[in-house]
């Protein structure tokens, strides 16, 4: 059984804060399907389109019958536990750190054998749910489960490595007023983070949200996206002690181009969807970067809640969705600059919510819970992509098919 | 008049004259006026370092900074609103400056206030002024003593479900200092020269219609109005060069009897 997590002492102001070290970071091309599946929290392994074989190590051509045409398929992650070793020491500095850390091999019911690691609570010879996991170089690694959940089973320090669970972990919403943050903050709360922070922008006016969020256990203070000084401050005060960054700052009006007549609220939504997560970015990022292996309660992923028309645009939100295009292509980049020290950019696409700004909009709509269920999950599986809600995962399927047909379809649906 | 200024100058030298700051500090935590969400919005003071003796400029420091011509203590010009449209010379670069500086009453409101955030400015109360005070002279600037400028944080704007409340003229007092006292102009401790139920008055915003109908400025955000005398006190309040600017930010200054202090 996993020992319990419990909440770590105080941190020892005298000791260094431990540096972030890397699982090996280094892929193949086709490797790097297995950490595109991971990023999105699906088993998939390259399938042989000719002989229907699958492929474990990823690679360039079927090892049956040498066929090219590998496509990645959703296959069952089940399979039966082979044989397991316990690494007591390791050349790789990041394992060193780490070990005992347990390995096996484990028999896929698809057919081939995969070298994993294995969750602590997995029973020899056992039969084993399979999880394809981002490491904390950002890589996609296969994880052998117990086939049943076990008690506390999320506490198991190999899972624990590559999720980003909030249990025992520090918060912080960016916008009090986002019309969900009181959601998010009771499903953390729930989840066991043991502290919630929730910026809130202009004290001068009233937040509706506020006594939720006390009830809630969230700490409100001062943090305004669009003040540069505002966010630095804040940083100054809790960059320190912030594991997980959740930001719902979010300026929106509805309209189009020729709708609008101006650029006053264009310009609002770039200042706090695009130029407010960038200076989030530059004040919490690098202490963030620099906290990913401090102990229990290690800085562990950054929290984008976006349009999924951050992908396609539609005219009834056309300036708005710019801004989210603009926040998640810079949420690219911070991913990429955030990848070598582990800290994880999780990305929440949602169709349209359901509150004000949507309100003329027919149903389904993302509720305030199914928007929290969202976040908290995807960090507990340790996600870089969620989509949250029926909408969304539509859109997501449309987009695959054929982006181009997409956006002609959007063009067509002025109401959303 | 070259001996009237270089007295002018000793006295302010030497104390016989202060010179008193009635402007609240450009913050961007200062409450700006609110609209109904799908309305365009005033923008709030902002400040972005370009560098500061940095890689970005290794031997300066200096910002950008990004604000409406509405933020903050502020100048009102006639163009601000629909009724001062056609008024000639209505934006802030057009008017003359010799309205920039002159005489200025204060009428003391602050007692009233404090006990009403709804609180009216009615003739009878500016006809009682006068009782104590004389006339309120053609093309004085009258200013609305609040204390309002003392409050901070949610109490400055008060907003309620039913939106702000503040104090402020009714449309009677404002027709009364325009039309029959042919004022220059007329300034506030709160968000707007108008009450916070401004809208509910007919005209609505009858401070803003009415005033820049005539012609005549608005000062909004003023601070520290109990440093006025009721009369003999001139004030300076130069607005922005904006070309066709409906308002602007400013530094607004008064010239007090010192004395005593």
């Amino acid at each position: 059984m996993t020992t319990p997590l419990t909440r770590p002492p105080r941190k020892d102001p005298l000791k260094r804060t431990v540096s972030p070290t890397q699982p090996p970071v280094i892929r193949s091309r086709a490797a790097l399907g297995l950490t595109a599946r991971a990023a999105e929290g699906r088993f998939a392994l390259q399938t042989c389109a000719e002989c229907g074989a699958v492929q474990y190590p990823p690679r360039d051509a079927c090892s049956g019958c040498l066929s090219t045409d590998l496509p990645w398929r959703d296959i069952a992650p089940t399979g039966q536990l082979l044989a397991e070793t316990t690494v007591q020491t390791s050349v790789k500095q990041y394992f060193r750190e780490r070990t005992p850390w347990r390995v096996g091999s484990v028999q896929l019911d698809a057919g081939p054998v995969v070298i994993c690691h294995l969750h602590g609570d997995v029973a020899a010879n056992a039969r084993v749910r399979l999880r394809l996991l981002l490491d904390r170089a950002g890589q996609g690694v296969i994880l052998a489960l117990p086939q049943e959940r076990t008690d506390h089973m999320a506490d198991d320090p190999e899972l624990r490595s590559m999720s980003s669970d909030p249990h025992l972990r520090r918060v912080l919403i960016t916008d009090a007023r986002h019309p969900f943050a009181p959601d998010l903050a009771a499903a953390l709360q729930t989840a066991g983070a043991t502290l919630i922070f929730a910026g809130e922008p202009e004290n001068w006016l009233p937040n509706p949200n506020r006594a939720a969020l006390e009830a809630a256990g969230a700490e409100i203070l001062p943090l305004d996206v669009t003040d540069t000084k505002s966010v630095e401050r804040m940083a100054g005060e809790i960059g320190g002690k912030t594991d997980i960054l959740i930001n719902t700052a979010r300026f929106m009006r509805p309209g189009g181009v020729l709708a609008r007549g101006g650029t006053g609220f264009a310009r609002d939504e770039m200042e706090v969807n695009y130029l407010g997560l960038m200076r989030l970015a530059q004040a919490f990022g690098p202490a963030m970067c620099g906290r990913t292996a401090d102990g229990l309660n290690s800085a562990v992923a950054w929290v984008n809640i976006l349009s999924v028309h951050a992908r396609t645009n539609t005219p009834g939100f056309g300036c708005f969705n710019a801004s989210q295009a603009a926040a998640f292509s810079l949420s690219q980049s911070l991913r990429a600059e955030f990848r070598s020290s582990g800290l994880r950019v999780m990305n929440v696409y949602t169709g349209p919510l359901e509150e004000d700004w949507y309100q003329p909009l027919p149903p389904p709509k993302v509720t305030g819970p199914a928007l929290a269920r969202s976040v908290v999950s995807g960090l507990r599986d340790g996600l870089e992509d969620v989509w949250c809600g029926d909408v969304a995962k539509d859109f997501e399927e449309r987009f695959r098919k054929n982006p181009k047909v997409l956006e002609i379809e959007l063009g067509q649906e002025m109401g959303e | 008049m070259t001996d009237t200024l270089a007295q002018f100058a000793v006295e302010i030298a030497n104390g016989t004259i202060r010179v008193v700051d009635l402007t609240h500090t450009l913050d961007p935590d200062f409450p700006v006026i609110i609209l109904p969400p799908e309305f365009g919005q005033c923008a709030r003071f902002r400040m972005e370092e370009i560098s500061a003796y940095d890689h970005r400029g290794p031997g300066w420091k200096w910002h950008n900074i990004h604000l409406s011509e509405h933020t903050g203590t502020h100048f009102d010009a006639p163009s601000h609103w629909i009724s001062g449209r056609e008024v000639p010379n209505g934006d802030v670069d057009e008017i003359s400056v010799e309205n920039f500086v002159g005489p200025v009453v204060a009428i003391d409101c602050s007692a009233e206030a404090a006990k009403d955030d709804d609180f009216e400015l009615t003739p009878e109360i500016i006809l009682a002024w006068e009782a104590q005070h004389g006339r309120v002279p053609a093309d004085a600037w009258v200013l609305m003593r609040t204390d309002w400028s003392k409050r901070s944080g949610a109490e400055y704007l008060n907003m309620q479900s039913d939106g702000p409340h503040s104090p402020g003229p009714t449309p009677e007092a404002i027709r009364l200092l325009v039309e029959d006292r042919d004022i220059r102009g007329f300034g506030t401790e709160t968000v707007g020269t108008d009450a916070g139920q401004g809208a509910h008055y007919t005209p609505p915003y009858p401070a803003h219609y009415i005033l820049h109908g005539a012609g005549k400025f608005g000062l909004q955000c003023l601070s520290g109005l109990d440093q006025l005398p009721p009369t003999g006190a001139v004030l300076i309040a130069t607005p922005l060069k904006i070309k066709g600017g409906t308002g602007s930010p400013l530094r607004v200054l008064a010239l007090v009897p010192g004395g005593e202090t």
